[in-house]
């Protein structure tokens, strides 16, 4: 079983329909008691940092995703779901993250006439060199310059760069997937990306 | 590099799409679902629904037509129309759209615009703003905002308003010239122009197109990161596909 959790932040019912079409089985959960049952567990998230964490918290949901994730269990973030897993983040200044990932989240910042903040539409995935030899299967048949869905203002900078699974070209070079181990993330929606989209979920619901 | 958009809209009445010329004279253009799964093959970047139905009641025809997109497609869509509270926003995301679009209620109430931007972040929060020219000399136009689909003056200027909306939490802009839209006329460009300059927001150019050059000219000289389009898409006139050739071509960044 696969547990969405429901935080109270955005959209679920996409991600739910989502992997439900590729076949997973899934559960909308903010219960720790199915997070302690689900074998892998996706975080997704619309908003911001500061009141997600807070979400997290009230519903004492910190810990037991930070147990299922040190237990090996797959771990999937997705846009704020994935800055989450990160140390803090510039939207919210003194609100700690999860820390599952060393680093920070940072704002977009071009200035007048530049570019348009969000980064909001369609741009490419390149797979980072540092990602783990061959390449995850969770990006098995995608191939660089893949066409996926952004909707954000903030982008992750991790401490460790060996974390780096994709990156994108907007304005600067940023990181828009992340893999460590059992841990996943995209700054993407692959909910929203079509086929292509559809594809990294199946590949996620199929990884050991 | 991030693409320049192209999004079909379906102006949904009591849960069909229909298409009018200057906001009036409504034809019926299909059945909603279809049009979607229709648009998703076609390589459309993100949809747009806006609800233009009158009557309250009627209104939950709408959140089970979201719904029944949400479960066909897996492409971004917004919804637009008569939307006034956060429940209202609350339960069009729950029932699966990503983004909704604020016309009337943020003119009523601006601050309504930063409650629903810090509830559930700027991304899915696109200030619709319909404007008519005003004053147009050769030094200068003016442009002004209407509300109630387009029935209504307010007496705001559309370029100051689009800047409040992205102070207030707006994340993105849709930007409907009421004097082209529907004339396949071309969009204004010089309106879209002067309002993706003063704001930093992505801008949807909406109202007017007839033909491809249209939403080139709207990308480029009207410096939009997305074009809007129902007729020329409905009708068949010319295919999602077909666009996307042609401004490629032109040079136009897009997703092929």
């Amino acid at each position: 079983m696969i547990a969405v959790i429901d935080y109270g932040m955005g959209n679920l019912r996409s991600v739910e329909k989502a992997l439900k079409k590729v076949g997973g089985r899934v559960r909308i959960t903010s219960k720790p008691s199915d997070i302690a049952k689900c074998d892998k567990l996706v975080l997704p998230g619309v908003g911001a940092f500061g009141d997600a964490m807070n979400e997290l918290k009230r519903l004492r949901l910190v810990a037991p995703i930070k147990d299922a994730i040190n237990e090996g269990k797959t771990f999937l973030g997705l846009c704020l779901g994935m800055q989450l897993l990160f140390d803090a983040s510039e939207e919210a200044p003194g609100v700690k993250g999860l820390s599952v990932l060393g680093g920070n989240v940072k704002r977009f910042k071009f200035g007048k006439g530049g570019l348009k903040v969000p980064h909001m539409g369609w741009n490419v995935i390149n797979k980072a060199s540092s990602a783990s030899a061959g390449g995850p299967n969770i990006l098995k048949n995608i191939s660089d310059g893949s066409y996926v869905y952004f909707v954000h203002s903030y982008y992750v900078v991790p401490k460790d760069k060996k974390v780096t699974l994709t990156m994108t070209d907007y304005g600067i070079k940023f990181v828009s997937g992340v893999h460590k181990d059992n841990v996943y993330g995209f700054q993407f929606h692959p909910e929203k990306s079509q086929d292509l989209g559809l594809n990294i979920l199946s590949n996620f619901i199929r990884l050991r | 590099m991030l693409t320049k958009r192209i999004i079909p809209c379906l102006d949904i009445k009591d849960g069909r799409v229909v298409k009018g010329v200057n906001f009036v004279n409504l034809k019926d253009a299909g059945d909603p679902v279809e049009n979607a799964i229709f648009y998703d093959k076609e390589g459309a970047d993100e949809l747009v629904f806006l609800d233009i139905t009158a009557s309250h009641e009627k209104r939950k025809t709408t959140l089970e037509l979201v719904r029944k997109v949400a479960d066909t497609i897996f492409l971004p869509f917004t919804v637009g129309g008569g939307i006034r509270t956060i429940d209202d926003i609350r339960n069009l995301l729950i029932a699966g759209c990503d983004k909704v679009s604020i016309n009337t209620a943020a003119v009523k109430d601006p601050q309504f615009v930063k409650k629903a931007s810090s509830r559930f972040g700027s991304q899915c929060i696109v200030v619709a703003i319909d404007a008519k020219c005003k004053v147009k000399t050769r030094a200068k136009e003016v442009w002004e905002v209407f509300i109630n689909g387009g029935r209504t003056p307010t007496g705001i200027d559309a370029v100051k308003w689009a800047k409040k909306m992205e102070d207030l939490g707006a994340g993105e802009i849709l930007l409907t010239s009421m004097d082209y839209d529907g004339t396949k006329e071309g969009y204004d460009t010089a309106l879209t122009r002067k309002i993706s300059e003063t704001v930093c927001l992505p801008v949807i150019a909406s109202g007017g197109a007839g033909n491809l050059e249209h939403l080139y000219d709207a990308l480029t000289e009207g410096k939009a990161d997305a074009v809007l389009a129902a007729s020329i898409f409905h009708f068949r006139t010319y295919s999602v596909g077909a666009a996307k050739r042609y401004l490629n071509k032109k040079g136009v960044s897009v997703r092929i």
